[in-house]
């Protein structure tokens, strides 16, 4: 066991877990913040996206003990307010069937429009990959990010 | 009684969310109004990804006559005094529930108005009701169904009361988000694998490798001294002498369980568990079934994939048993001038859904508290009192919203097993499954088999139709659908092949298979009787609408044939499919007509699937855009199940377990652009969850031959050519 300061949704939080800890868990169990979500624990979903300093990653593949300083924005820190335009586009396009993987694709979708505010479908599809839906809703998870790419 | 509700405790709502009311009154089991006119609707059946969440209380609400905006839902517990099957399946929920529904809302409304008419002392026919607001016209009176919801509530509820005509409908017809939109999507707890109450114990448990083997015995002794490890022990999910449900399946009925203070503690020390397995020799279950208890066969032996299909081809090679027969279908294979066989198998399944299983329980002597994912509350209840000991009325059922389910958590042997684990350990307990556990800890979709023949006389006109259908343990035959009923010499058969591999409903049963081979076939029989596929398929509607063989036939012709002209119509086949690989298919199940067209190109030697046309009829749509989302997220699952799903076993055991090896379809994969249409009439709503997941497979299939001049017989299909 060790003791973790994180920055999390511009907080810090201190934990006491085993190093080796997924930040998955440290996320879930914890520190409650659920909206990260498990879903195969081996990056092939991408259930489980966070930001690390602003880039998406699979948090079920992220030690604790790697994160050192590097800020961490989860889904609930996205925004104050579950405002924040790709929350908003989401909601608009009424994506979610189930709405297990959607803030994970929301965090896949928000890191993708920072670095690309207008992406083609193909730079979508392409970045969206990673992220499974199982109730299928990919068609409207590509309306949505394009709706929020518009109104940014 | 719960410490601490993880879920009451968070009560932030959207942003279009009602106030909250001082004081509420309860109506009736479905619904309270609150002093300032703010509704709270219950939504009664398990919330899987299917909408009924929002598209059950629409229902009360549209009879009701309220504003949607004043609406607050809540997901009811299992209460089987006041709700009527409360189950996620079959594609049932507003089906089966749509008059009920309806009855609520409007026996509220009835109140209201009994409570306005002693109030202002006149007659109750004389009072009307707009968007929440009771009116008496002639004296110019209105009040808010608020003032009066107090007095309402000492109304008794009355027995008769009038509904709504269609035409009226205000709610029902538009479309409404998803009432945990803005929950989903700001990642507040919904699922059951959020939830959590003080001093909760997290739980997982280790089953047999493989299919065939059992337990022998273990060693915890490394696994208890690791850090916050509280317990490992065996568990036995059914007594010796219970006779198991349908919704009981389940081959591994003695587990290893794990029990500990965090996820990744528990997940980490399982490791460290030193399990014996032997395998098991043939045993027979007594099942409590819906046509009366049956012995059923459990037999030994370690299972692989090739075993299986070198026994399904030789038992399609065998007679069948026969389920259907008209005319005299020998007599025309006999005389046929030219017979077209073709062969088809799809492999097993794994539900997978995104939120692998879990569940929370906490039992004490008296009572068990259950929350968490499952479609099939109120038959789990039985077996949770039967395993527990306690009596049906102190088994507790809360249900949270499912990360999807596809069938799978219809089997609730993960409820008993949270059940168990919590009663040994004196303690609240989730219990999680991993991914891995999830994929080979399955109630598989079988392996299945079809051999179909068509006779064709010299004309070419179809005179005979054979369908004989197998699988590993169970066909997927549905001997008086479609195309019987439209054939003069007709005959369906099936077989089975008896296995230990525990399989099970997944989305659309049987169709799933049925679907894509029946519509393949037929696109081959209309080719080689060249005609266009639509016009043959329509030509076959007209003689089973017009002069139907056989009686027991179980789809509407005239419906069927609605969908194909309208999918005719919007994918304008009959003037843009030149140049276009272009496929065709429809189906029938779940009491909804569906059909597609889907267009594809190849690309690198990758199929690209273009557009997919979708014409439904669900009769009343309830919610329109969460109707057509529903639709496009069939058809995704289904191109996708049908391209790349597989699952495969190695001397019992399966040969995928995680998303790196157990192929779903992903965004690049998706169709580019999905186009929904429903045919409108004023028929009493059907099912949706299930009805648009089949036949796309078998547009796929279809539009893959234009594409590439093969047909394809065998799922996967990527494993058929394009890997």
């Amino acid at each position: 066991m060790a003791v973790f300061n994180l920055k999390i949704n511009k907080k810090t939080y201190r934990v006491n877990v085993d190093p080796d800890t997924p930040m998955l868990w440290v996320l879930r169990d914890h520190l409650n913040l659920v909206g990260t979500k498990f879903g195969c624990g081996v990056a092939q979903c991408g259930a489980c996206t966070i930001h690390l300093d602003g880039e998406a990653v699979r948090s079920c593949i992220t030690f604790v003990s790697e994160v050192g300083n590097k800020e961490i924005t989860t889904i609930e820190g996205l925004s104050e307010n579950g405002d924040h335009p790709v929350q908003k586009a989401w909601l608009e396009v009424d994506v979610a069937q189930c709405g297990y993987c959607q803030t994970g694709q929301i965090m896949t979708a928000t890191a993708l429009l920072k670095k690309n505010p207008h992406p083609s479908d193909q730079e979508i599809e392409e970045a969206m990959s990673g992220n499974l839906c199982r109730c299928g809703t990919y068609t409207r998870i590509k309306k949505a990010i394009k709706t929020a790419a518009i109104s940014k | 009684m719960l410490g601490f509700n993880w879920f009451a405790s968070l009560q932030a709502q959207g942003t279009e969310v009602a106030d909250m009311p001082k004081e509420w009154f309860k109506i009736n089991g479905y619904l309270k109004i609150g002093e300032n006119g703010t509704v709270t609707i219950m939504s009664p059946n398990p919330e899987i990804g299917q909408n009924v969440k929002t598209s059950m209380p629409m229902i009360v609400a549209e009879e009701l006559d309220v504003d949607w905006k004043n609406v607050l839902v809540e997901q009811a517990p299992l209460n089987t005094d006041i709700f009527k099957r409360q189950l996620a399946g079959g594609s049932d929920s507003i089906k089966q529930s749509w008059g009920g529904l309806r009855m609520a809302g409007a026996s509220a409304r009835k109140m209201l108005m009994e409570a306005a008419a002693r109030k202002w002392n006149v007659p109750v026919g004389e009072i009307t009701t707009e968007l929440g607001f009771l009116y008496h016209k002639n004296s110019g009176q209105k009040a808010p169904y608020g003032e009066l919801a107090s007095v309402a509530a000492q109304i008794p509820v009355p027995k008769e009361v009038e509904l709504k005509e269609l035409k009226d409908f205000k709610i029902i017809g538009t479309s409404k988000r998803n009432v945990d939109g803005q929950k989903i999507v700001t990642g507040q707890p919904l699922f059951g694998l959020d939830y959590k109450t003080d001093g909760m114990l997290i739980a997982m448990v280790v089953h047999p490798p493989a299919f065939g083997m059992k337990l022998k015995s273990f060693d915890a002794t490394e696994a208890k001294t690791k850090p916050g490890i509280r317990d490992v022990f065996k568990i036995k999910t059914y007594n010796d002498d219970y006779k198991p449900q349908w919704c009981d399946t389940n081959s591994f009925t003695e587990l290893v369980a794990v029990v500990g203070n965090s996820t990744w503690e528990v997940m980490s020390a399982r490791n460290f568990l030193k399990v014996e397995w032997e395998p098991f020799t043939d045993y027979k279950i007594a099942m409590a079934g819906w046509g009366g208890d049956q012995l059923v066969t459990v037999p030994a032996g370690l299972e692989s994939t090739s075993d299986h299909n070198a026994k399904m081809v030789a038992a399609a090679a065998k007679p069948g048993k026969i389920v259907r027969k008209d005319g005299n279908p020998e007599e025309a294979f006999k005389n046929a001038a030219k017979i077209i066989e073709r062969s088809y198998t799809a492999p097993f399944l794994a539900h997978t859904p995104m939120e692998p299983m879990n569940f929370f329980a906490d039992v004490t002597a008296d009572n068990a508290v259950l929350v968490g994912p499952i479609q099939s509350p109120e038959y789990m209840e039985k077996t949770l009192a039967a395993r527990l000991g306690l009596p049906l009325e102190k088994i507790d059922i809360q249900m949270t919203r499912m990360g999807g389910g596809f069938g799978r958590r219809l089997y609730g042997h993960f409820m008993v097993e949270a059940a168990l684990i919590s009663q040994k350990m004196k303690a609240p307990v989730k219990l999680i499954y991993s991914r891995e556990d999830e994929i080979t800890f399955g109630i598989y979709r079988p392996a299945y088999h079809a051999l179909y023949r068509a006779a064709l006389d010299a004309n070419n006109n179809l005179i005979g139709f054979h369908v004989k259908m197998g699988g590993v343990p169970e066909n997927a035959l549905h001997a008086n659908r479609f195309p019987a009923g439209a054939i003069d010499n007709y005959m369906a058969e099936s077989w089975e092949i008896e296995s230990n591999i525990s399989v099970g409903a997944m989305r659309a049963p049987g169709s799933n298979f049925n679907a894509v081979v029946e519509q393949s076939f037929l696109d081959e029989v209309a080719e080689a009787m060249g005609k266009d596929p639509i016009q043959f398929r329509l030509d076959l509607l007209k003689r089973a609408k017009e002069k139907p063989v056989g009686e027991k036939n179980d789809y509407d012709a005239a419906r069927y044939a609605g969908v194909l002209e309208l999918v005719r119509e919007k994918s304008g086949w009959n003037r843009n499919s030149a140049g276009k690989n272009r496929g065709v298919a429809a189906y029938f199940c779940h009491s909804s007509y569906v059909a597609n067209v889907l267009d594809l190109t190849v690309e690198n030697d990758t199929p690209v699937i273009q557009k997919v046309y979708a014409a439904v009829d669900c009769g009343i749509v309830v919610n329109p855009d969460a109707a057509i989302n529903m639709t496009e997220g069939s058809i995704v699952d289904g191109i996708g199940q049908a391209m790349y799903g597989q699952l495969t076993f190695s001397k019992g055991k399966p040969d995928q377990d995680n998303f790196d090896s157990y192929r779903l379809i992903r965004h690049n994969e998706a169709p580019k652009e999905i186009e929904v249409h429903f045919v409108e009439n004023e028929i009493n709503p059907t099912g949706l969850g299930e009805p648009p997941y089949p036949p796309v497979m078998g547009a796929l299939a279809n539009a893959l031959y234009k594409a590439t001049g093969t047909r394809y017989y065998h799922q996967p299909f990527t494993k058929n050519r394009f890997e």
